[in-house]
């Protein structure tokens, strides 16, 4: 009850931000200009115009969490709207629960925009409705709530501008990490070797959530794989958004 | 005897800066207030009050003391149902309207505590605002988000009200109305903490006042305990005499349109000098004899120290 208020009045909040809808717009373009990339290119229009629409809808969506998770918390503290709330018989991971909820169920209102667009641009070259798409969109989904919770987790202690490069980071470096992996197996054994194979092993794989490929080549995906990517997003997002909590219970709001 | 408040012995260092530097901002605070009182915490600015106060509403963590609501501790969610809070110069969601908020609010606490949306109306004719209900917060004056704050801190009609200088940004017209809220409260039975570095807000309405300085209570009892009821002296405002002729009875001090200020410090100089302001057949315009108030105590002890 008291979580939902909260998350509430952050998408209330949330949803009013301009920088939502410039990357909503920036995010149609990207999608419609993939048909313009498709002119240009010979081969299967159909599957460039899947592919820049799904990393498209990966890319913004995760943006937007970034921009706006990282302000979240951090504007509560420093316009003083915390003192009023927390002051309020309410546990603190309540809050950022609730902070947390209101922020993803903007971006699912983000993602079915952005979907709608795409699905209907696919629709006007297949003329069937291809539901194996909404497929990769889910896991792009689970993507954006670990996302969020990094972003949350940042903005408990740091700056919107710090926290979104920290933030962006974690997205970027989570889409390479396999190209870690290619070059740990060239590496020679040694300490080197080692030490980024134990920074490989903790750092995220959101690659993971990218069925891009087999999707969109209609390769088959073993069920085991869709469960395995859903239980990996939804343990890592407890587990960060659980660090979050850990930090601002213990913090002063001076 | 069972307490409202009690603190025991806060201590905060606050770590600051880029290369933190360690300030001691409460030093051993101690005080209690008692169900049904007004207890004033005063003192100058960055004394401390805002950081006790923070710490008594579970925002900061004292590094040391304790603190107990009702005979609970102070951040078990019972403890914080008998409080309500207004912050120091206190900002909302701007994207609300005023009832709105109060709305957002009610659904903080728990359903047994059954706020109903008439109260919401009340609250907000309560504080003055109910022709302002459905304005954003973001058009609200300083003034109007005291206001609102007040209502806020209100909401679930809790047993004792945490108010951070609650008269700051406020009118003069302003802050009678809301002096007369505090004092409503009061004769509701509920129990008043409030804080203010403006004493003439607080000696009219308080039972008993902690004074804070530099992160250290100084001094605390009843008002009646602390000042002195003795007339200091007393100041006629007269004309028609010349200022010379008064240096006898204490220290005239000429003032506009040919008035003269007389400050008198003995008693029984006031009677001889009405008498020769009468055989002159010149005026009294006024007659104010000066008690302690506790901003000459304040000054005093600040000075002191
Ligand atoms: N945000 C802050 N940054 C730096 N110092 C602070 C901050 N808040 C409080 N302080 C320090 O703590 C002391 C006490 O402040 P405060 O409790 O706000 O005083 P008061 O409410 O009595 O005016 C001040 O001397 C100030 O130096
Ligand atoms: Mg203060």
């Amino acid at each position: 009850m008291k979580i939902k208020a909260i998350a509430l009045n952050t998408f209330k909040e949330a949803i009013r931000d301009r920088v939502l809808y410039l990357l909503l717009f920036f995010a149609a373009v990207c999608i419609i200009f993939s048909r313009l990339l498709a002119l240009l290119t010979v081969g299967d229009r159909v599957k460039i115009i899947k592919d820049v629409g799904l990393s498209s809808l990966s890319f913004f969506g995760a943006l937007m969490a970034i921009i706006i998770g990282t302000q979240l918390v951090y504007k509560e503290i420093d316009k003083k709207t915390v003192f009023s709330l927390l002051s309020k018989p309410i546990h603190r991971f309540q809050f950022l629960l609730g902070k947390f909820l209101g922020l993803v169920l903007t971006l699912f209102i983000m993602m079915v925009l952005m979907s709608v667009i795409f699905l209907v641009l696919v629709f006007f070259h297949t003329f069937t409705l291809e539901w194996n798409l909404l497929a990769a969109i889910y896991f792009i989904f689970i993507e954006y709530l670990l996302v969020t919770a990094v972003a949350v987790l940042f903005s408990c202690f740091s700056t919107p501008i710090l926290s979104s490069i920290f933030s962006l980071s974690f997205y970027l470096i989570g889409h390479l990490s396999w190209g870690l992996e290619t070059l740990i197996n060239k590496m020679s054994p040694g300490l080197g070797k080692t030490l980024f194979r134990i920074l490989y092993h903790f750092l995220p794989d959101l690659q993971n959530f990218n069925f891009k490929t087999e999707i969109v080549h209609h390769i088959p995906v073993p069920a085991k794989l869709y469960i395995f990517s859903t239980v990996y997003g939804l343990f890592y997002t407890f587990f960060i958004l659980t660090l979050a909590v850990w930090i601002f219970r213990r913090r002063d709001f001076i | 005897m069972e307490t409202a408040l009690k603190t025991e012995n806060l201590h905060k260092t606050f770590k600051l800066g880029f290369i933190p530097k360690k300030k001691a901002v409460l030093k051993g605070i101690s005080f209690s207030v008692i169900p049904g009182e007004i207890f004033g915490y005063l003192g100058p600015n960055g004394a401390g009050k805002t950081t006790t106060l923070k710490c008594v509403t579970g925002l900061i963590f004292p590094d040391k003391g304790n603190i107990d609501i009702f005979g609970r501790p102070h951040l078990s969610l019972e403890a914080k149902e008998k409080i309500g809070f207004l912050p120091e110069n206190p900002y909302f969601y701007d994207y609300l309207t005023a009832r709105e908020f109060l709305r957002f609010c009610s659904q903080l606490f728990p359903k047994k505590t059954k706020i109903k949306s008439p109260r919401i109306l009340e609250l907000l004719s309560l504080v003055g605002l109910k022709e302002v209900a459905d304005l954003p917060l973001r058009k609200f004056s300083k003034g109007m988000l005291q206001r609102a704050g007040f209502a806020q801190a209100l909401i679930h009609d809790p047993e004792m009200v945490i108010l951070d200088e609650p008269l700051g940004g406020l009118d003069p017209i302003g802050r009678k109305e809301l002096r007369d809220i505090i004092v409503r409260l009061k004769e509701e039975g509920k129990t008043v903490l409030l804080s203010s570095h403006i004493l003439q807000d607080i000696e009219m309405i308080c039972d008993r006042v902690a004074i804070i300085l530099n992160g250290e209570i100084i001094n605390q009892g009843s008002l009646q305990d602390l000042i002195s009821q003795k007339v200091l002296f007393t100041e006629i405002v007269l004309s028609g005499v010349e200022p010379q002729e008064l240096t006898a009875f204490g220290e005239p001090l000429s003032t506009f349109g040919g008035r003269t200020l007389l400050k008198i410090f003995e008693e029984d100089k006031i009677d001889n000098v009405l008498r020769l302001i009468h055989s002159r057949e010149a005026k009294v315009h006024s007659l104010v004899p000066r008690t302690e108030t506790l901003e000459d105590l304040f000054v005093g002890i600040v000075k002191n120290t």
